[in-house]
C-alpha cells in the first residue's frame, strides 16, 4: 500500500487532475476538479448517480475530452501544446497514453463475435505485436487467474454475466496496464454473481504495482480493498480519506446521508 | 432474325420456343449488368459511408451532399448524363459499361445508407472497449465494427439487389441489348408483343426469386452476433 500523494509531490503521482473543467454542452460535470493518485494506490470512487465518477474514469481512458485544466498520467499531459481536435492531442499521443491504462465496463463490452480467447488476444497481437503463440499462452494464464480456463473457446453469449466480466478483466490485463479502471463492474450482475467478480478484483488489489480506480456501490468491498475512498458530490470530491474514516466517521453531512441511503 | 436466330410464327408455342434463345442472350446481359453494377454499388457505397463518418467536415459534408444528390435524381438522368455528356469530355465508354456505372453509382447512394445504419447500430460500448484496448481505427473497423454490422446489412442490401435487377431495363435507352430491349425489337418486327413480354416478365421473376432466395439463405447462415473477418 502506498501512502496517498501530497499535492505537489509530482514523482509520487501517477494520476493528476488539476483544475479540470468538463462540460457536456451547457452541463458542467466537473468544475475546477482536483484529484491525485499515487502509483499502486487503490482508490474507490463513491457517490450519488450523476456526480461525475464515470466521467473521471472516462477522461483517464481518453473516451471523453475535457475543456480546461490539466490531466496527467505519469507526468505526461493529456493535452498537447498546440494539440488539435476535442482532445487537444494527436491520435498518436492518445495511443501513447492508452498503453498505460485499461478499463473494465459495467456492461462488459466483450466482442460478441469472437471467442473468449480471441477477445483476450486481439489487442495484444494487433497493438503490442506480441506473437500469437505467446499471446495465447499469456491469455491462458490470465484465464486461469480469473478461473475460466475451460471457457477459452466459448462465445460471450454462452457465459453468465459474472463470467463475462471476468473475461473482460482478463482482456484488460492482457494489455499490461499500469492503471486499471473499473466502472461499476458488478452493477449489471445478478446478486449471486457479484462475489465471483469481486474475488478476482480482490486478487488484483494485492498487486503492489497496479494502480486501481474503481467506481462501485459495493461498500463493504470498497472498505476492504481500498487505500482511499473518495466521496463524489455534484462534480467534486466532497470528502476523501482512508476507508475507516469515510465509512466509520464521515465528517460531511452529505457523505453520511449518502452512506445511509446505500447501506440502508 | 436477331443474332442469326430466326423466329417461328406458326403457333404461339413455336414462337415462344424460337425466341427464347434470343431472350436468354438478353438475360445474360441483364445478369452481367446487375452483378457488375451491384459490385460497384457495394464498394462505392462503403467508401461513401466511411467518408461520411470521417470526423472532418470538409470530407463528411460534401460526401453527404453527393449521396443526397445521387438519391434524389432519377437513374435515367444519371444514365443520360454519363452516356451523352462524358464523351464530350473525351471519356467514351461502351454502352454496357456506362449502364453498369450508372446503376452502380446510383445504388451506391442507397447502399451507403444501409452501411451507415448498420455501422451506427453497432453498440457504442464496442467502440469504447476497442478504444480502451488501443486498437487502431483501421483495426476497429475491420475486426469489430464491420463484422457486427454485416449481419444487419445483408438483408437490406438484398432488397436493393432485387430492385437493381428490376431497374436494368433502363439500360435499353442507351442501346444495351438486355432482355426487355430484345423483346421490344422482336415485337416491333413481328407485331407480336404479348409472348416476348410475357417471357421477359417470367425471366425477371426467375432472377429476382433466385436473388431473394440466395440472400435469405445467407441471412440465415450468418451468425447474428457478427461475422469474424480474418
Ligand atoms: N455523453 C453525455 N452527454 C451528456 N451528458 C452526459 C454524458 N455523459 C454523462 N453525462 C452527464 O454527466 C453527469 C455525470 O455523469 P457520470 O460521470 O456518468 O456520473 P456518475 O458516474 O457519477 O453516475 C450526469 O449528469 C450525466 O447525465
Ligand atoms: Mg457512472
Amino acid at each position: 500500500m502506498s501512502p496517498p500523494a501530497e499535492p505537489g509531490t509530482a514523482p509520487d503521482e501517477i494520476i493528476r487532475f488539476e483544475k479540470v473543467t468538463k462540460r457536456f454542452g451547457a452541463l458542467t460535470v466537473l468544475d475546477d476538479f482536483d484529484f491525485h493518485v499515487a502509483p499502486g494506490e487503490k482508490v474507490t470512487l463513491i457517490g450519488p448517480s450523476g456526480s461525475g465518477k464515470s466521467t473521471v474514469l472516462r477522461i483517464l481512458m481518453t473516451l471523453e475530452p475535457f475543456q480546461q485544466g490539466r490531466v496527467e498520467l505519469d507526468g505526461i499531459s493529456y493535452h498537447e501544446p498546440g494539440g488539435k481536435g476535442p482532445f487537444k492531442a494527436s491520435p498518436r499521443h492518445l495511443r501513447e497514453i492508452r498503453t498505460q491504462v485499461g478499463m473494465v465496463f459495467q456492461g462488459f463490452n466483450l466482442f460478441p463475435h469472437m471467442t473468449v480467447l480471441r477477445n483476450i488476444i486481439e489487442a495484444p497481437v494487433a497493438v503490442l505485436k506480441i506473437p500469437k503463440e505467446e499471446a495465447i499462452e499469456r491469455a491462458t494464464g490470465l484465464l486461469d487467474l480469473v478461473g475460466l480456463a475451460d471457457k477459452k473457446d466459448a462465445y460471450p453469449r454462452q457465459l453468465s454475466g459474472g463470467q463475462k466480466q471476468r473475461v473482460a478483466i482478463a482482456r484488460a490485463l492482457a494489455m499490461r496496464p499500469r492503471v486499471i479502471l473499473f466502472d461499476e463492474p458488478t452493477s449489471a450482475l445478478d446478486p449471486q454473481l457479484v462475489g465471483e467478480v469481486l474475488n478476482v478484483i480482490r486478487d488484483l488489489a494485492h498487486e503492489h504495482d497496479l494502480t486501481m480506480l474503481m467506481v462501485t456501490h459495493e461498500m463493504r468491498f470498497a472498505r476492504e480493498i481500498s487505500d482511499r475512498v473518495c466521496f463524489f458530490d455534484q462534480g467534486r470530491i466532497a470528502e476523501q480519506g482512508a476507508p475507516e474514516e469515510i465509512f466509520g466517521e464521515p465528517r460531511e453531512e452529505r457523505t453520511r446521508e449518502f452512506l445511509q441511503s446505500v447501506l440502508g | 432474325m436477331i443474332y442469326g436466330i430466326h423466329w417461328d410464327l406458326h403457333s404461339p408455342l413455336a414462337f415462344a420456343i424460337s425466341i427464347l434463345p434470343i431472350l436468354l442472350i438478353g438475360m445474360k446481359i441483364t445478369v452481367e449488368a446487375t452483378i457488375l453494377g451491384f459490385l460497384v454499388a457495394l464498394l462505392l457505397g462503403l467508401v461513401l459511408a466511411l467518408l461520411r463518418r470521417v470526423p472532418l467536415r470538409i470530407i463528411a459534408w460534401p460526401t453527404a451532399v453527393a449521396i443526397e444528390f445521387l438519391r434524389d435524381t432519377p437513374l435515367l438522368v444519371q444514365l443520360f448524363f454519363l452516356y451523352y455528356v462524358l464523351p464530350k469530355y473525351g471519356v467514351t465508354l461502351p454502352a454496357l459499361f456506362t449502364g453498369v456505372l450508372a446503376l452502380g453509382v446510383q445504388y451506391s447512394a442507397y447502399t451507403s445508407e444501409v452501411y451507415r445504419a448498420g455501422l451506427e447500430a453497432v453498440d457504442r460500448g464496442q467502440i469504447e472497449a476497442a478504444t480502451a484496448l488501443n486498437l487502431s481505427r483501421a483495426r476497429l473497423y475491420r475486426t469489430i465494427i464491420l463484422p457486427q454490422a454485416i449481419p444487419r446489412i445483408i438483408p437490406a442490401l438484398g432488397n436493393y439487389l432485387v430492385s437493381m435487377i428490376k431497374d436494368t431495363p433502363v439500360l435499353s435507352t442507351v442501346t444495351v441489348m438486355e432482355m426487355l430491349n430484345l423483346a421490344q425489337i422482336i415485337g416491333d418486327r413481328t407485331y407480336r408483343y404479348l409472348i416476348p413480354l410475357t417471357i421477359v416478365g417470367a425471366l425477371f421473376l426467375l432472377l429476382t426469386v433466385i436473388a431473394s432466395t440466395v440472400v435469405n439463405r445467407l441471412d440465415r447462415v450468418l451468425p447474428k452476433e457478427g461475422v469474424p473477418l480474418r
